[in-house]
């Protein structure tokens, strides 16, 4: 497989775009909570990023993602409608069981609304009751709520500013749900680790089985490398051909949270090289080098 | 005609190869072995005895003509001895090199009786240079037959295994999971010590037999092995998708981010190019100070990649002693030389952290050889009240791998108990018209095996597609009887494909 063409892109923000690439074959074979791995150019990296939507017909996967680092925003500026990506492989990891639920909580949190909608979608079509909570950190940032309320039979939009929706962090949607309804059978959350583990103590007293799609950082993602291993039960799981998805309150969110810090250094050389090069090519007139902050921890 | 050779007659000394200093050598990525000469190679072609017995050809897993290329070279018909080795193996570079010729061919060398053995893998090699250096590949005349043949995996199970079967005629797809093929020859197995223009060249050979190579195709999950048979029509498909899943110990401290296994260390230096960072984008994990647990071939090219990388020392920890030790002795000869320091019967008890995430050290504790185990190698066993730390800051785990579990997700194929593929004496799966070797079937081992499984299963595809198998030789016929018809046994011509649902 080569030549993976960019076929539409949308940019939801200054930080949040979606490319969708052409490939046929994947498209078919691309189930709910299933990733692939992106190369943008020969000398890049692998990164993990998964699938927000796959469209059959038209032969295409979706792909949400946020500019935080030197290869998101790299991706940012070159990946324009009729380029190719050097890599794309995939679909990656277990594809996420879609079981006889009655009632369904999806919850995505930021970057993580894109891959929790075709698991709505996925419920939804199973016959379940789907209560959608979403949550962005502004007004600005938000994207597919249309979708969302199409989609879902109940539908809590989270804003941390209080500009959209209700104010407060995603845990507060996650507890309003759980007041209203206390006969959720699943929860389902996909978002940053810190969410995640949120979600997870939010539902731990109710004891409503809670899945979470794990994001570690992953080289090869099949499970050859253990780059991604991850901490679940006090076993080492590799989240690449064991997951992504793990029962939310068995993992060791803090460890995750460690591990994603591995590079950070890495990251912050390669970033501060590149918005130089950026400058001296005037291809960007201003790009402050940022300096690596919990959130750019949320690879979703 | 010359003398006849005896061992008397013949160089007592076995032919030194230049190698790069060890000092020199140990800062850069550049091959150790410099490779012999031409007058090497002639001068070392002379210590071939010619025996009548040939055991060397019955050492080697792919049953190269031995003697016969190596006469070549002495008769300075380069590209005969060429056309000789690649009758029976298509990488003769790649194999020069890393196989473990003292375990196979050189091991049983008969000048090794008396002498060190001829030194085959450095003939060899010396072959396989100059035919890339000459440009030589040797095309056979292909009748394509219409028979489609699927490969999972390009590593040398793959490859060799597609070799085979473009050679009979076969239109042959190899699926590549990353994004460049060559699987550990790429990934695996650093440039000092087989560079990459070499697979490169490899490649290419093989895609002159007409084998399309594609990458960035996870079989399993972008399609599985039924819909390669079902769907994507091929009649015959070969699994070598080579071991996974490395083994972390289990031990506290062992998820802290100074940890990392073999596998990882490696795919970032070699196939993501990580050691030119910021060049290429994947970051590697620095260590000034590092331990690798293990003392196999991997071990020893993750030791010798960190000194290459600037690390101020590194550290070898192995539970068992040096005789004990897996790697090939070249191996273990050269890490001892760049400065790694051995810490034979060691054993790692807890990674120690720094505060940070990272590691500060290791905690470890002497053994001694107990009663001899299931390998029939004497059982470490843990000197009580032995326990010390080594200064660390990177712990690198290269203590073996457990089967990669993406086929057994994906199919129907029987596994056995350690979730490898089964497979029968014929490398046939429990699918019809399945084939599988390489590390997948027998776990870990090295690239002549696989490439000696690849070849094993092609001959028994060959069979199972009805094709008569140019190498079988036919004075098997004449024995055959009734119901073979040229050599080709009657039965194999209308094999029905039964799957059970299920």
């Amino acid at each position: 497989m080569s030549n993976f063409e960019i076929v539409a892109r949308e940019d939801f923000s200054d930080v949040t775009y979606l490319l969708e690439i052409k490939h046929p074959l994947m498209a078919r074979a691309a189930r709910a909570g299933q990733f692939v791995i992106v190369m943008s150019h020969e000398e890049g990296e692998r990164i993990p990023l998964t699938i927000a939507d796959y469209d059959r017909a038209k032969g295409t996967i979706t792909l949400v993602i946020q500019a935080v680092g030197k290869t998101t925003r790299e991706m940012q500026q070159t990946c324009k409608v009729g380029t190719s990506l050097y890599g794309v492989v995939g679909p990656m990891g277990i594809p996420s069981p879609i079981g006889n639920a009655k009632k369904v909580m999806c919850v995505g949190g930021g970057l993580g609304v894109a891959p929790i909608f075709p698991q709505a979608r996925a419920f939804k079509q199973a016959g379940a009751y789907v209560i959608g909570v979403i949550g962005f950190r502004t007004k600005d940032l938000i994207f597919w709520e249309d979708k969302f309320r199409a989609t879902c039979d109940e539908f809590i939009l989270c804003t941390d500013d209080g500009s959209a929706g209700i104010m407060g962090r995603i845990t507060e949607g996650v507890k309003r749900a759980i007041e209203k309804h206390d006969d959720i059978d699943e929860c389902v959350a996909i978002g940053p680790p810190v969410m995640m583990q949120g979600v997870a103590e939010a539902t731990r007293p109710h004891k409503i089985k809670t899945i979470v799609s794990l994001n570690p950082l992953m080289v090869d993602g099949t499970g050859m490398c253990g780059g991604c291993r991850v901490k679940v039960g006090g076993q080492v799981k590799f989240a690449c051909v064991d997951g992504p998805d793990f029962d939310a309150h068995q993992v060791d969110f803090d460890d995750l949270m460690t591990r994603l810090r591995r590079f950070v250094p890495e990251e912050k050389e390669a970033m501060e090289r590149w918005s130089e090069n950026c400058r001296i090519r005037g291809q960007v007139d201003k790009i402050a080098p940022p300096a690596p902050k919990e959130s750019d921890l949320e690879r979703y | 005609m010359a003398k006849k050779r005896t061992i008397r007659t013949i160089p007592q000394q076995r032919t030194p190869m230049r190698e790069q200093d060890a000092r020199e050598r140990a800062t850069n990525f550049a091959e150790v072995a410099c490779g012999y000469g031409l007058e090497d190679a002639m001068r070392e072609s002379e210590r071939c005895l010619l025996c009548p017995d040939q055991p060397c050809i019955r050492g080697c897993p792919v049953n190269i003509d031995i003697p016969g290329f190596i006469q070549k070279i002495g008769e300075k018909n380069f590209r005969g001895a060429y056309d000789i080795i690649t009758a029976t193996n298509l990488l003769p570079a790649v194999c020069g090199r890393v196989c473990p010729q003292e375990n196979q061919c050189e091991g049983v060398c008969t000048v090794g009786d008396s002498l060190e053995p001829v030194a085959i893998g450095r003939l060899e090699r010396f072959i396989g240079d100059k035919a890339i250096a000459e440009g030589w590949t040797n095309i056979p005349y292909m009748e394509p037959n219409g028979f489609k043949v699927g490969i999972v995996g390009s590593g040398p199970a793959g490859m060799a295994c597609a070799a085979d079967m473009a050679k009979a005629g076969c239109d042959v797809t190899v699926y590549e999971a990353f994004h460049q093929p060559g699987g550990v020859l790429r990934y695996g197995i650093p440039d000092f010590r087989l560079p990459n223009d070499v697979i490169d060249a490899e490649i290419r050979n093989l895609a002159k037999l007409g084998i399309k190579f594609e990458c960035n195709t996870l079989v399993g999950r972008l399609f599985t092995i039924e819909q390669m048979i079902d769907d994507l029509g091929f009649d015959a498909v070969f699994i070598g998708t080579g071991a996974g899943y490395p083994t972390m110990m289990g031990i506290p401290g062992d998820s802290l981010n100074g940890v990392l296994s073999a596998n990882e260390l490696l795919t970032r230096c070699n196939l993501m190019r990580a050691k030119e960072f910021p060049n290429f984008d994947t970051p590697l994990p620095l260590g000034s100070h590092v331990t690798v647990v293990g003392a196999g071939n991997t071990a020893m090219d993750a030791m010798r990649v960190c000194l290459r990388l600037g690390a101020k020392d590194v550290h070898c920890v192995y539970r068992r002693s040096k005789t004990e030790c897996p790697a090939r002795a070249e191996e273990v000869h050269h890490a001892e030389e760049e400065g790694v320091e051995f810490h034979w019967l060691t054993n790692p008890v807890e990674i120690l952290d720094d505060g940070k995430g990272g590691v500060r050290g290791m905690r470890c504790i002497r053994m001694e050889l107990g009663e001899p185990d299931d390998s029939g190698r004497r059982r470490p066993v843990p000197v009580p009240g032995s326990e010390h730390e080594i200064e660390t800051d990177l712990v690198v785990f290269a203590i073996g791998t457990n089967a990669n579990p993406i086929m057994g997700q994906t199919s129907k194929l029987k596994l056995n108990k350690w979730g490898y593929i089964e497979a029968d004496a014929d490398l046939a799966t429990s699918i019809a018209g399945v084939y599988a070797g390489g590390d997948i079937v027998t776990g870990a081992a090295t690239v002549i095996e696989a490439m000696g499984a690849g070849r094993r299963a092609a001959r028994n595809m060959k069979a199972y597609l009805g094709l008569r198998d140019a190498d079988a030789p036919y004075a098997a016929e004449s024995k055959g009887g009734a119901g073979k018809l040229f050599g080709i046994d009657a039965r194999e011509r209308n094999f029905v494909r039964v799957r059970v649902p299920a």
